[in-house]
């Protein structure tokens, strides 16, 4: 792809100008929002964020993971541990049965990568600008809807449980590391999320790209009807 | 020139206060000088792990009359583990517990005990692969085995025919077999008789044990053999892989103060058994099916519980009738341990009460039983000429030899009870390298690897029988010694003095990484296939059927679901069946309750155990978890109310707000 960008694009090309822009050019925002589908699609393969915590009786570290469709940790007994120590805070027991987003996301998921699909068909600059606008809401929207998540299971604690700490809150960092009791709380996106946030870029790219083109054959075709004189005083 | 003179003088003046320094450590015997041995300055850096670093080694040490195997780590000597294996273990409420009583099950019933002598790891070509370790039982014979995923006893099979099972489990380099011969004569078959008929109604009997791929054993066939005591064994490797050579004594066949009586004859014997041999013989039907009643308790890591069968028949062999299956090579005198050298050409048959330290060459022998060079025949097992098959002599090395293992470079190393040392010799040459003391009167040693046909070398373990002044005293009874040496050098270094549970008789010793990766950290709930596990808290229960009560309970931190249970009555036997729903390394939990005649149970996570407690008395009594688990260990507790026998309160259970009535 990036030779494709020197060979295609970057280069300083003689006059005159081509008529037209290269076939591969005008082939590569379909293609890259392909790409940007299949990465978006991961998000079924790799976690979107993990959250790992670190205390001295847990040398591997305990690791959750955030998918699309669930939460899971490095083994099946992870999310019962992590629930077993939340639970002398009062903090409630994380169960993915309960969280609806797990059940919506991933049909979200589906229709945006459908969409990014479409859009490589319609191959219009707008359309790849109005993807990766509405992508970049719906992340926006889901690392919020994240956040509301961990300001719950941080703040809303029973009444009765066994340990309790006056004003103190047990909610995870949306991005970084703190310090909860005895524990340092590490969160941060994970492959799914990093190939999410790859898939927006490449949206972008090829609203970019496809811009560039639309220029440059606005232009070709300027020259094209322009006066021998105007074409001449390009030429200067 | 000078400066040799310059060195002369400070020589000489440094002579008489070396003389001095002798004088006085030798006059200061017992003293604390002389028990310090030939520490060496290093010595610590050398055995010290940092907190948190692990061993380089396991080493796995028998626990001799405590029935047991304990594991540590070397070269620190920490102690790790004590796997119970032929004894009851309250701690662990092994023999207590419904899943591990069948362990312990005999043909004389419930065998609570046992002696347990050595340890054997299992071998793939001829390297120790960290897969099992077996185990004698002496006194009810008995061989275990333990599954190094789990450390705990996988499997004991008991031994038929055998009157102490001493010579074992000494494996072969492929862990084809382990075997079992009898120490003791006994009358064959078992009856009643008089005892001074010993020789002429006394066997010994050899046995091979089939271990097949997932590690389970399988009386494959025995040997019947005159009713000398088979003392030690192993196995050839190499270029005698397939034969086992056990060492006898009392070849006088008395049966009453053998100290003096078994201890005549110039020579005693080491027995040669060519086990492909025996595998023709078999195949070819020539043995002799044997009714004989032997039990096999093997232990499921998926239902959780072990199960004891009953077995009626063994395959015997008669060597009169199997030519060329078993020869005699005379050894002076009472040769205690039989240990094959690396390359599998030297048998070194450590005669105790021997001046000098006999070393048999299998080409030798091979040689000799071509050339039919035999000196007569016991029972008709041809006895091979002694000349014809000695190796070599290592010529006085010390008094009482008893073990000897090997370390890669071919140098063997054999420890004299008497003279209470061990001895270095060079393999081929005889000749005497190196000698070191051991406090006291040394048994077995342990070289990692040292019996097989890849020794890890590096360090040596003296296991002793005699501790006296080596420790801090505990009154009568002291812990036993080991003592950690540095082989890796010319010269042997002592490291590290440590006690020992019961009697670590001999021991084995593996490398850490060929451990250390494939140990278990839980059971997966999931493949909890117990038929009274409780999957969930939802799913726990009280069942009565007729006096049987079956509590189905769970535990997780920090509480038992149920934990209030009543319509439980006098001369009810309940059955408490209790699951830890934990997923996490290192949390297992406890149960107990009061006034049970029983141990506790000691859970680990994924697992079902079952405590049965007969209560006596009406009342409610408490129960808890005894294994600190978390912070709120201390809250995890339960009653259980106990009502008289005709009483008609309703069977009931909860936890917190909710309860349950049958």
């Amino acid at each position: 792809m990036f030779t494709l960008f020197c060979t295609g694009w970057n280069r300083k090309r003689p006059y005159p100008v081509q008529n037209d822009n290269p076939k591969s050019m005008k082939r590569l925002p379909g293609l890259l929002m392909l790409i940007a589908s299949g990465a978006l699609l991961t998000l079924f393969l790799f976690p979107i964020w993990r959250i790992t915590l670190i205390a001295p009786q847990y040398p591997d570290g305990v690791n959750m993971y955030i998918w699309i469709n669930k939460i899971g940790g490095d083994g099946p007994g992870v999310l019962q541990n992590v629930n077993i120590l939340n639970h002398y805070v009062g903090m409630k027991f994380i169960e993915p049965d309960s969280i609806p987003e797990l059940k919506y996301f991933p049909a979200i998921i589906l229709i945006m990568g459908g969409l990014a699909l479409l859009t490589a068909l319609l191959n219009k600059s707008w359309v790849y600008f109005s993807w990766g606008i509405l992508m970049t809401v719906l992340a926006i929207a889901g690392i919020y809807d994240f956040y509301l998540w961990e300001y719950d299971y941080g703040h809303n604690l029973s009444p009765q449980a066994p340990i309790k700490i006056p004003g103190a809150s047990f909610q995870p960092p949306l991005l970084g590391t703190r310090h909860i009791l005895n524990f340092i709380a590490e969160s941060f996106p994970h492959w799914g999320g990093y190939l999410a946030g790859f898939a927006i870029f490449l949206s972008f790219t090829a609203w970019w790209i496809r811009s560039k083109l639309n220029k440059n054959e606005k232009k070709h075709n300027d020259r094209v009807d322009a006066p021998v004189g105007s074409r001449l005083h390009t030429l200067v | 020139m000078k400066n040799q003179s310059g060195f002369r003088q400070v020589f000489r003046q440094i002579l008489p206060v070396l003389g001095l320094v002798l004088f006085y450590s030798c006059g200061n015997n017992g003293g604390e000088s002389s028990n310090a041995g030939a520490l060496a300055g290093d010595a610590a850096s050398q055995v010290y792990v940092a907190p948190g670093k692990y061993d380089e080694f396991y080493a796995f040490m028998s626990g001799g009359f405590s029935g047991q195997v304990s594991v540590y780590g070397l070269p620190s000597g920490r102690l790790l583990k004590i796997v119970p294996v032929f004894s009851v273990d309250a701690e662990k409420g092994y023999g207590f517990n419904e899943e591990t009583k069948p362990m312990l099950n005999t043909s004389h019933g419930f065998v609570p005990w046992d002696d347990a002598h050595h340890p054997e790891l299992s071998q793939t070509a001829g390297s120790t692969d960290g897969r099992w370790l077996f185990i004698n039982g002496n006194n009810t014979p008995r061989v275990a085995r333990i599954d190094l995923t789990t450390f705990e006893t996988a499997e004991i099979i008991e031994i038929p025919n055998s009157g102490g099972n001493h010579s074992s489990p000494f494996t072969t380099e492929n862990t084809e077999y382990v075997v079992a011969g009898t120490r003791f004569g006994i009358p064959y078959p078992q009856r009643d008789v008089a005892i001074n008929s010993y020789a002429e109604n006394f066997k010994g009997m050899l046995t091979f044990i089939k271990v097949g791929p997932e590690g389970s054993m399988e009386i494959a066939f025995q040997v019947l053999l005159p009713a000398f005591d088979y003392d030690l064994a192993h196995s050839g490797k190499g270029k005698s892989h397939g034969w086992t050579f056990f060492t006898t004594y009392n070849t006088e066949q008395k049966n009453t103060l053998l100290e003096v009586e078994a201890s005549q004859n110039d020579k005693d014997y080491i027995a040669a058994i060519n086990w492909k041999k025996a595998e023709e013989y078999i195949q070819q039907g020539k043995f002799k099916e044997i009714p004989s009643r032997y039990v096999h308790n093997v232990y499921n890591d998926k239902t959780h519980t072990g199960t004891s069968t009953m077995l009626e028949k063994v395959k015997v062999l008669i060597p009169s009738e199997c030519p060329g299956l078993v020869y005699f090579l005379p050894t002076p005198k009472s040769p205690h341990g039989v240990d094959v050298d690396p390359t599998g050409e030297y048998i070194v048959g450590n005669g105790k009460l021997s001046a000098d330290l006999t070393v048999h060459s299998f080409s030798k022998m091979l040689k000799a039983i071509e050339n039919q060079a035999f000196d007569t025949e016991v029972a008709g097992i041809p006895v091979l000429k002694f000349e014809e098959v000695v190796g070599g002599v290592v010529k006085e090395p010390g008094l009482g030899p008893l073990h000897t293992e090997f370390d890669a470079k071919g140098n063997a190393y054999t420890t004299f009870f008497i003279s209470s040392e061990i001895v270095k010799w060079k393999v081929g040459t005889w000749e005497v390298l190196d000698r070191t003391p051991c406090y006291y009167s040394v048994g077995h040693l342990m070289i990692p690897g040292g019996d097989s046909r890849n020794p890890q070398g590096k360090y040596m373990v003296a296991l002793n029988k005699i501790t006296k002044d080596r420790y801090l005293p505990t009154g009568p009874e002291l812990c036993h010694a080991a003592q950690l040496y540095d082989i890796s050098g010319d010269k042997i270094k002592l490291l590290l003095d440590f006690p020992t549970v019961g009697e670590p008789h001999y021991a084995q010793g593996i490398s850490a990484d060929r451990v250390q990766s494939h140990s278990k950290k839980f059971f997966p709930i999931e493949e909890n296939q117990h038929p009274y596990r409780t999957l969930g808290e939802k799913n726990t229960r009280v069942e009565r059927e007729g006096n049987i009560v079956h509590v189905y309970m769970t535990t997780i931190r920090s509480h038992f679901a149920p934990d209030n249970i009543e319509g439980v009555k006098v001369g009810d036997k309940v059955f408490f069946h209790v699951t830890n729903l934990e997923q996490d390394w290192d949390v297992p939990h406890g149960f107990a309750v009061l006034g049970a005649d029983n141990a506790e149970l000691l859970i680990m996570p994924g697992q079902t155990e079952t405590f049965a407690w007969e209560p006596r008395v009406e009342g409610v009594f408490p129960f808890y978890c005894t294994d600190f688990c978390s912070a709120l260990h201390q809250e995890m507790q339960g009653y259980i109310r106990v009502s008289g026998r005709d009483a008609t309160v309703a069977l009931k259970w909860g936890l917190g707000d909710e309860e349950k009535v049958q």
